[in-house]
């Protein structure tokens, strides 16, 4: 099966055309709900088609032995210039497959609810046809086998999400529309995707290749001054910003939400934002290589965690709430690449891609029972209107939190563990510091949401969701559960007892042989600091209990007596209107006041026209001369046979 | 074996076939619209054995045709191509009859003078591209401006006149100092050879060795000509109010051909003839070119008329194309050819869609424009598809273009720095808010102005001449090596040419 990869790309990229150019007519063709249902089933069968190819791969690149699990599938050459060889090629490996899965397993979930989610929408067709490209995108990414084909697909899911955020075009959003926060993301992304390409450019003239085998092989034996390496890591870090929203660039991931709720789970879940894990897993040895940037990478992963759940705290719009902690929970993911623990960090984004998927599937069921209403403040007590939602969504929260045996419990301590291990306890006290916050603003969520009184109006009937809706937020819910069980960590599993990180392996080898291996560090420690975390989560629960369904005026009373920091929050740092200040508008001003109306209008046209016009002004007076007066000529030409004579006489 | 008469055929069929047109008569408009399709689409299908004929492996000048002209001075009838001029001469006959198409219903008056001018000018174009005497490649050179003047001046906008006058005196100035440096090489050319000529490729064996200082001169005045044609910052101010006023096949030709004249009299007689000038100058000229991307991309975002903003975008594109000839590398110039290409075809789709619009509403305004996306679908997907082309989205065909030119002016040994490339990919993130902006406002967004509603989506005819740009948008997207492949020695041998008298310079 595994020869036949490819599929699960072309696959997709049907799908993609079957609904685009014929979505319209099979839903005019068919009766009622009939072409919904088509086109619907095409869209997530093609997907769950691709699921199971990369499911066969994965269990026939099992049973190869560990250190032979990489096949290279080649399509065709894409450009062949001078030194420069890039092909449509694949690579099926340890990490290209756990990231195939997640990407068409989550991701064929949640093509399933939306045909429950868009039904009625007019643009159904359309919706279909841009998940199904969303997936090509992030397939190409995740299994090209050279940067070139990585980048056609990191810039195709920003493509995607241009088209998905900006889905309801019409519609405003927030200050403006959904077209700004799509139009947002397109450009926030391509800021990011110049470093990526400055990092292509460098590698290409460092190592005279894009072919990771290659680039990867020579990293190690080639002599390369780590100065460059530093450089490299950085350009393709500042890519990694963009697209997994990292400070500084992640202020799109919010506006996202902007569209169709389960966009913003494929989006926050399967695809996109964890491109910029992916990649920098992915270039392991690149990074291990450039230990400065090792170091820049761990700390913005970890002030990103603990600034985007600290603006998770007040947040009033269930789906923000959500989108900040899917920026904290990439910026953990971060903190362990950061730190060495590169499974660890893919670990932890596969069960953040279940957990998460689930709370943004599992908040599109209220949205959708509470009629487009999202603010939390004007939901309550609905548990008992979806009984299947709450529970489900109850499970995510849990696992988020880290709660054992959740699967969030297993995936996040390893990589708190690692950041004390390998890092420091700074990074490790911080890490727990945003566990706790995570678990407060969830709790928070899910407690004004499904617990306490109603405060919604009488007019509104929630119901719950149909089945196509719940059965893929039950699936959900059981990964979330069990999903933490195959990377249980080695103090309870024994030596080579974690079964995720022993499949990996191969591919971070390299990298961490590079890298200082952590110390000696008992397994008292490791089990202390694992007691300090489960326990600070879980008092975090209760607390969030405790003010959210009996006391809920100790919220108003500490937002009220600390009203500057709840303000600053409330607007998330000001950082848009700090960008809008200071870099959005300086830019548009300057164009249009000075380039455009002066420098292009006024100083080089001036001189065009000015040239022009003294021309214009000399032939004027030079036209004056012929006067059309035949004795006038008659003069001149007498002048100039003198002059011409003289010159003729005395001029030698 | 080669049919050396295909390239005379190429070029008498349209001049016949203009010729004819004339003598139509007055009144029968849809036989001049019928007689010009057909006349240039049979041009294309010339171009085609052209192309089928052609061998990729010689990086030499192919279907060769001479005879003597003007014996005295030993001008002569002399064509021929090498596989970047075939690449231009495919867009040149490409785009014809799609323009042509595209006119159908815009042009009303005066159609036969219309689609002969529009024939004339592809005579121009082709000559310019095929010419290997100076003489020659002159007399096309001059002749093509005369109808695009006309086009402007006749099918123009409200500020035609002003505009085509500016694209006149601009391109006139420029081809005078390139008369000058013409005859100055010849003459300096004839004391080594010993006779007078402006045989190209008898002058390639002598301009490396003009004295430095010399050499400079004539350099200069080659590459200030050109660059007002490509037009490179800041001789690019005749190309907004040109584009502006031009009706939409004259924008489309002018953005699609006539640029490119410029970009390939850098290659074809730049490089090759003033090497140690050329690597001289790179910085310079490398340092305009990013100054125009940069700027056109910026001075882009804000326009307020659709056309004009497609125009400052040219100046953005065409700037890479430059940053792409000077930075001498097999992957930047492979690249730059290939960008030609691409700038061609997406913004001659760009302007074709405007054009479809323009028809419709009268109006260019971007802020008379919004929430179209439910009125005209199928516009809508068109004018995305077209500029995501622009924006250079992997996949399509800018992206190739760009990236070639990228990373082969990053590793430039003649620019040698790698702030030349920093600064110009970051006319990529530029590239993608002015693009993306317009679109937003045009297309998204809830309806605003009632003239809008009712207006009809793209009809048959107006597909069919989109359909063929946007099958090579995508075909030079994933597979460029149809095209790379074509251009491959030519390019190789340009650089063989600078590297020969500059072996300092050799990796």
């Amino acid at each position: 099966m595994t020869e036949f990869i490819y599929l699960t790309i072309i696959l997709p990229l049907a799908g993609f055309l079957i609904n685009g150019i014929f979505g319209r007519k099979i839903k005019n063709a068919c009766p009622d709900s009939i072409g919904e249902k088509v086109i619907g089933w095409i869209g997530s069968g093609v997907i769950g088609i691709s699921f199971l190819i990369a499911l066969f791969s994965f269990f026939e690149t099992l049973s190869l032995p560990a250190d032979n699990r990489q096949t290279i599938v080649n399509l065709f050459n894409w450009i062949v210039v001078g030194g420069l060889n890039v092909s449509f090629s694949y690579q099926v490996d340890q990490l290209s497959l756990v990231m195939a899965m997640i990407v068409t397993g989550v991701g064929f979930i949640i093509h399933v609810y939306s045909i429950g989610y868009m039904h009625g929408d007019k643009g159904f067709w359309r919706f279909f046809s841009y998940m199904n490209l969303f997936i090509f995108a992030m397939m190409n990414l995740v299994l090209g086998d050279n940067f070139l084909v990585l980048f056609l697909g990191w810039e195709g899911v920003g493509l995607c999400s241009y088209l998905l955020i900006g889905f309801w075009y019409d519609r405003k959003f927030e200050k403006g529309t959904t077209a700004d926060a799509a139009k947002k993301a397109f450009i926030v992304n391509r800021i990011g995707d110049f470093g990526f390409l400055l990092g292509m450019f460098l590698i290409y003239l460092t190592f005279g290749s894009l072919n990771f085998n290659e680039v990867f092989s020579r990293a190690e034996s080639f002599n390369i001054d780590e100065s460059v390496f530093n450089l490299i890591a950085l350009f393709l870090f500042i890519g990694a910003t963009g697209k997994s929203a990292q400070i500084p660039l992640f202020v799109w991931l919010p506006d996202a939400m902007a569209g169709p709720t389960p966009v913003s789970a494929l989006i926050h879940a399967a695809t996109m934002v964890t491109a910029g894990v992916y990649m920098v897993a992915r270039c392991s040895i690149l990074f291990a290589s450039a230990p400065a940037i090792m170091t820049v990478v761990a700390v913005i992963g970890l002030l990103t965690a603990l600034f985007a759940a600290t603006i998770g705290l007040v947040q009033n719009d269930i789906k923000k709430v959500l989108a900040y902690s899917t920026i904290s929970q990439l910026g953990y993911m971060f903190l362990a690449c950061g730190v060495g623990a590169f499974s660890a960090g893919i670990f932890h984004l596969m069960t953040h891609a279940f957990f998460k998927a689930l709370l943004f599937l599992g908040a599109g069921s209220v949205i959708h029972a509470m009629h487009e209403e999202q603010d939390i403040q004007n939901y309550g007590g609905l548990k008992k209107y979806l009984p299947h939602t709450a529970l489900t969504f109850l499970v995510a929260a849990f696992a988020i939190s880290g709660i054992p045996p959740l699967s969030g419990f297993f995936s996040k301590d390893e990589i708190l563990w690692y950041s004390f291990a390998n890092g420091s306890f700074v990074f490790w006290l911080i890490g727990v510091l945003t566990a706790l916050l995570t678990a407060f603003y969830m709790f928070r969520l899910y407690f004004l949401t499904f617990e306490g009184k109603y405060r919604f109006s009488s007019e509104k009937h929630p119901h719950e969701s149909p089945k196509i809706m719940t059965v893929p937020l039950m699936v959900l819910a059981g990964l979330s559960i069990i999903g933490g069980f195959i990377g249980i960590p080695e103090i309870f599993s024994g030596e080579h007892g974690n079964q995720f990180h022993n499949w990996l392996a191969p591919i971070f080898k390299s990298a961490e042989r590079k890298l200082i291996t952590y110390g000696s560090h008992s397994h008292f420690e490791e089990i202390l600091l694992m007691v300090v975390s489960v326990i600070g989560a879980a008092g975090s629960i209760y607390f969030a209990r405790y003010i959210y369904t009996q006391k809920s005026s100790i919220a108003v009373q500490i937002s009220k007596r600390f009203s500057k920091g709840y303000n600053l929050l409330w607007n998330k740092y000001f950082v848009d209107e700090v960008y809008d200040a200071t870099v959005v508008n300086p830019i548009l001003n300057t164009s249009d006041s000075f380039l455009w109306k002066i420098a292009d209008n006024k100083i080089i046209d001036g001189v065009v026209n000015s040239t022009a016009s003294i021309i214009d002004v000399v032939s004027q007076k030079i036209r004056k001369v012929q006067t059309g007066v035949a004795q006038f000529y008659a003069v001149v030409m007498m002048l100039g046979i003198v002059l011409a004579l003289f010159w003729i006489i005395f001029g030698r | 074996m080669q049919n050396n008469y295909l390239i005379t055929l190429l070029l008498l069929l349209p001049l016949l076939g203009g010729l004819f047109l004339l003598v139509l008569p007055k009144g029968k408009e849809n036989i001049v619209r019928y007689s010009g399709l057909a006349i240039s689409t049979v041009t294309f299908i010339v171009s085609l054995l052209l192309y089928f004929n052609f061998d990729p492996a010689n990086g030499g000048f192919q279907f060769i045709h001479q005879f003597k002209w003007i014996e005295k001075l030993n001008i002569s009838y002399f064509v021929g191509i090498d596989g970047m001029s075939l690449l231009l001469v495919l867009l040149t006959t490409f785009l014809t009859p799609l323009t042509l198409l595209s006119s159908w219903s815009g042009i009303q008056k005066n159609v036969k003078e219309f689609t002969f001018f529009m024939i004339m000018l592809e005579v121009g174009m082709l000559g310019v591209f095929v010419s290997l005497d100076f003489f020659l490649f002159y007399i096309f050179w001059e002749a093509m401006l005369i109808p695009m003047y006309f086009i402007i001046g006749i099918w123009g906008g409200e500020r035609r006149i002003y505009a085509s006058v500016k694209f006149f005196i601009y391109t006139m100035f420029g081809s005078l100092l390139m008369l000058v440096a013409i005859i100055w090489l010849a003459v300096y050319a004839s004391s080594p050879l010993g006779y007078f000529t402006t045989n190209l490729l008898e002058l390639y064996n002598v301009g490396p060795e003009v004295p430095s200082t010399i050499q400079n001169w004539m350099f200069l005045a080659f590459a200030f000509s050109f660059a007002i044609k490509v037009p490179l910052f800041p001789l690019h101010t005749w190309l907004p109010d040109a584009h502006v006023e031009a009706p939409t096949a004259g924008s489309v030709i002018l953005a699609g051909v006539l640029l490119k004249m410029g970009t390939y009299g850098l290659v074809r007689f730049c490089l090759p003839l003033f090497p140690q000038s050329s690597i001289t100058f790179a910085p310079y000229i490398s340092i305009l070119a990013i100054i125009g991307i940069i700027y056109g991309a910026l001075v882009a975002m804000v326009q307020k008329d659709v056309k004009k903003l497609v125009a400052y975008s040219s100046v953005a594109h065409l700037g890479f194309v430059v940053l792409g000839i000077f930075a001498v590398t097999m992957e930047s110039i492979q690249g730059a050819i290939i960008q030609m290409i691409n700038h061609g075809l997406s913004t001659g789709a760009l302007f074709l869609l405007v054009g479809v619009i323009y028809e419709r509403t009268h109006t260019r305004e971007i802020s008379d424009y919004g929430g179209i996306a439910k009125i005209v679908p199928v516009f809508s997907f068109a004018l995305m598809f077209a500029s995501l082309s622009s924006v250079g989205l992997p996949g399509l065909n800018g992206f190739v273009g760009e990236f070639l030119i990228l990373i082969g002016s990053f590793k430039s040994a003649v620019l040698n720095n790698w702030w030349y490339t920093v600064f110009a990919a970051s006319g990529v993130i530029f590239a993608a808010v002015y693009l993306l902006w317009m679109y937003q406002r045009v297309v998204f967004g809830n309806v605003t102005n009632q003239k809008l509603n009712g207006i009809a989506d793209m009809n048959k005819r107006e597909m069919i001449v989109m359909l063929p740009i946007f099958i090579f948008i995508v075909w030079i997207g994933i597979y460029p090596s149809t095209f790379l492949n074509v251009s491959k020695e030519s390019s190789k041998k340009v650089i063989e040419q600078v590297y020969y008298t500059q072996r300092i310079f050799q990796k």
